[in-house]
């Protein structure tokens, strides 16, 4: 059980166009009196300060794939991609991951073009710290909602810039376009961070949590695009399931629709609850979205050690 | 040809028709709809379709680097190179790829400004503000731009519609639109650069069928009425505050602008909401109408948003010229040459 969450840090500009991160990170690089909390050592850091300046993505690689052990352990120096350069940077500053030195908490801000409200990324079921946490956000923001996306999956998993942490969080809010900054979008991202900063305070005050119950949405299929025989998509998400996220899809229900409006049917087997429905970034990625299955999450009573 | 300045009824004039009309998609390479919509009619131009009416539709993808890699542009903005000057010389080692492109597009779809140049360019855009559908011109007094929008604001009642006229006497067009004799771009809005909504591009398809409609009952001989329209000319921009050493953006569009594109903005009204929770106020004397709010491509040219007043414009009948006239015109033309 983790003794003591000492040092935190708060990920801004992993993707350099996503700009609640980007704006809220240099906010608290200059000032970081708001997210200041009693025994707790605070980082706002831009993670990918380059692609922030060209205000795109990524510069070579996808930042927030590249913290694989073999993009963090091999050598290369100046040959390697800009993205695993800085990965090893990170690894250094904040990791090395999977050591007792690693930071505590790492938060990384995303922004999707995706109707996704805000959602918490959690990247392991039995992170117990983390689903307390998450539910306290839930609690403090009642009646607005924030849901909890679980990728445990053993293939769709990725290696992101906050795995580097014990305890990584991620912070999707969507809809914003890429390079732009949407002020409701900025706010909302804004307050969650205030009271996960405020769980981590309790936490280390001595605050006991009892057990709790916690719904996630466990990621569970990629849905690509129809494409033709090169490659290019052929049909668009339908209508009906555009900004749709978190909403149920069942089989037989209109998924996509060609450019000359014939529509084509989600075929599963079962019920499923789709995500990331039309994110930008992922067009490259084969992804038009990603379905999802409920779960209940049991998270053990915690309490600093 | 003498223009009249009286509302329809009257004697509608003859305007030379529609031979070639061009239609761009992928002058921005990450404004999907135009760049989808030019591939799927090029690939219904491989099964030959035909309009009849003797009119060719020739369909473009203005910037194919830029789409390939689902960028906006590569070294510039495409849609800022048709100047004269920028047409004009010849390209060197370094010339930027859109430069040595709208010179290419320029030979293509012009020569701009002279006979060879096709009738009509119409250039599809998206927009990250929520704008609907507007039809963007240099002109207020081009009848067929204006009546190929009220066309547009008829057949599609659902689809909020607006022309929106830049009042460049004073500069010179720099549009891929100003290639043509006539031109204007389609843009559609809100939608993510690089992502394609599904309602987005109907609107947009739809768009340019209805154009495409036009021009052949144009070309027909069709009598289109006289009337008068809603037109907003731009006044000026709004750019974002900024931080005096960084130049970095200090205030967001404020929560109450945001997305109200075409609402009456008035003196004292929000604008701006600062990361400190600030609210920062329109300070103009006149109230005036917002659009192009926190477009994405317009952080880096200074603009949060541009304001227009609106006023209504009446529109001549006309129709196409019949044959006689054509004849009349050219012999005109004929002697006025032989005098000099």
């Amino acid at each position: 059980m983790l003794s003591c969450a000492r040092r935190v840090a708060i990920f801004g500009g992993t993707h350099g166009n996503e700009m609640s991160g980007v704006m809220l990170v240099n906010l608290w690089v200059q000032n970081n009196t708001e997210v200041q909390r009693k025994g707790v050592e605070v980082q706002p850091f831009i993670t990918n300060p380059k692609a922030v300046e060209k205000c795109t993505r990524y510069v070579d690689t996808d930042l927030n794939r590249a913290f694989t052990p073999e993009n963090l352990s091999t050598l290369g120096g100046g040959d390697l991609p800009y993205e695993v350069r800085r990965a090893q940077e990170i690894n250094r500053m904040f990791g090395p991951k999977g050591s007792p030195e690693a930071y505590d908490v790492i938060f990384d801000l995303h922004n999707t073009t995706s109707n996704m409200g805000c959602t918490l990324l959690l990247e392991s079921s039995k992170d117990h710290f983390n689903l307390q946490m998450m539910n306290y956000i839930q609690k403090s923001i009642f009646p607005a909602s924030c849901l909890v996306l679980l990728n445990e999956h053993p293939l769709l998993k990725y290696s992101t810039s906050r795995s580097v942490a014990k305890h990584p969080v991620g912070l999707e809010v969507g809809p914003q376009p890429q390079g732009v900054l949407r002020s409701n979008i900025f706010e909302s991202m804004r307050d969650i961070l205030k009271h996960a900063l405020d769980f981590i305070e309790l936490f280390n005050a001595g605050m006991e949590f009892p057990p709790c119950t916690v719904e996630v949405f466990r990621l569970s299929e990629r849905i690509d695009y129809p494409r033709d025989d090169n490659g290019n998509i052929i049909a668009m998400v339908h209508p009906n399931l555009q900004d749709c996220d978190w909403e149920p899809l069942n089989p037989g229900d209109p998924m996509f629709q060609t450019f000359d409006g014939k529509t084509i049917h989600y075929q599963g087997s079962g019920t499923v609850y789709p995500t990331f429905i039309n994110e930008a970034a992922y067009y490259e990625k084969q992804q038009a979205f990603a379905t999802t299955r409920r779960e209940s999450l049991v998270a053990s009573a915690i309490r600093k050690a | 040809m003498k223009l009249h300045e009286s509302q329809g009824g009257t004697h509608p004039q003859g305007q030379i028709g529609f031979s070639r009309v061009a239609i761009c998609g992928g002058t921005h390479g990450n404004e999907l709809s135009g760049v989808y919509l030019v591939r799927e009619m090029q690939k219904a131009e491989r099964k030959a379709k035909e309009r009849g009416n003797d009119m060719e539709v020739i369909t473009v993808l203005s910037n194919p680097r830029a789409v390939q890699r689902g960028l906006r542009y590569i070294d510039t903005d495409l849609n800022r190179c048709f100047t004269h000057a920028m047409l004009s010389g010849s390209n060197t080692n370094d010339a930027p790829y859109e430069i040595i492109r709208s010179r290419e597009l320029n030979a293509l779809l012009g020569p701009k400004g002279s006979r060879d140049a096709v009738d009509l360019v119409c250039d599809l855009h998206n927009t990250t503000a929520n704008m609907g559908l507007c039809l963007i011109s240099y002109s207020d007094s081009d009848w067929l731009c204006l009546h190929v929008f009220r066309h547009l604001q008829r057949q599609m009642p659902d689809v909020p519609t607006r022309f929106i006229h830049f009042n460049a006497t004073n500069k010179e067009s720099y549009s891929l639109d100003s290639v043509g004799k006539h031109g204007f771009a389609l843009e559609a809005g809100p939608q993510p650069h690089g992502v394609m909504r599904s309602n987005i591009y109907t609107t947009m398809k739809m768009g340019v069928e209805h154009v495409l409609d036009w021009v052949c009952l144009f070309n027909s001989g069709f009598v289109f009425e006289g009337g008068s329209v809603d037109v907003y000319t731009v006044v000026r921009n709004i750019d974002y505050p900024r931080d005096r050493d960084t130049h970095n953006i200090t205030a967001a569009v404020h929560p109450q602008l945001q997305d109200r594109d075409f609402c009456l903005l008035y003196p004292e009204d929000p604008l701006f909401l600062t990361l400190s929770g600030e609210t920062l106020r329109y300070k103009g004397k006149e109230p005036l109408y917002p659009f192009f709010i926190n477009e994405c491509a317009y952080y880096e040219k200074g603009i949060a948003v541009s304001l227009a007043r609106k006023r209504r414009v009446a529109i001549p009948a006309i129709r196409v010229q019949t044959e006689q006239e054509q004849q009349a015109k050219k012999d005109e033309c004929t002697s006025e040459e032989e005098e000099e």
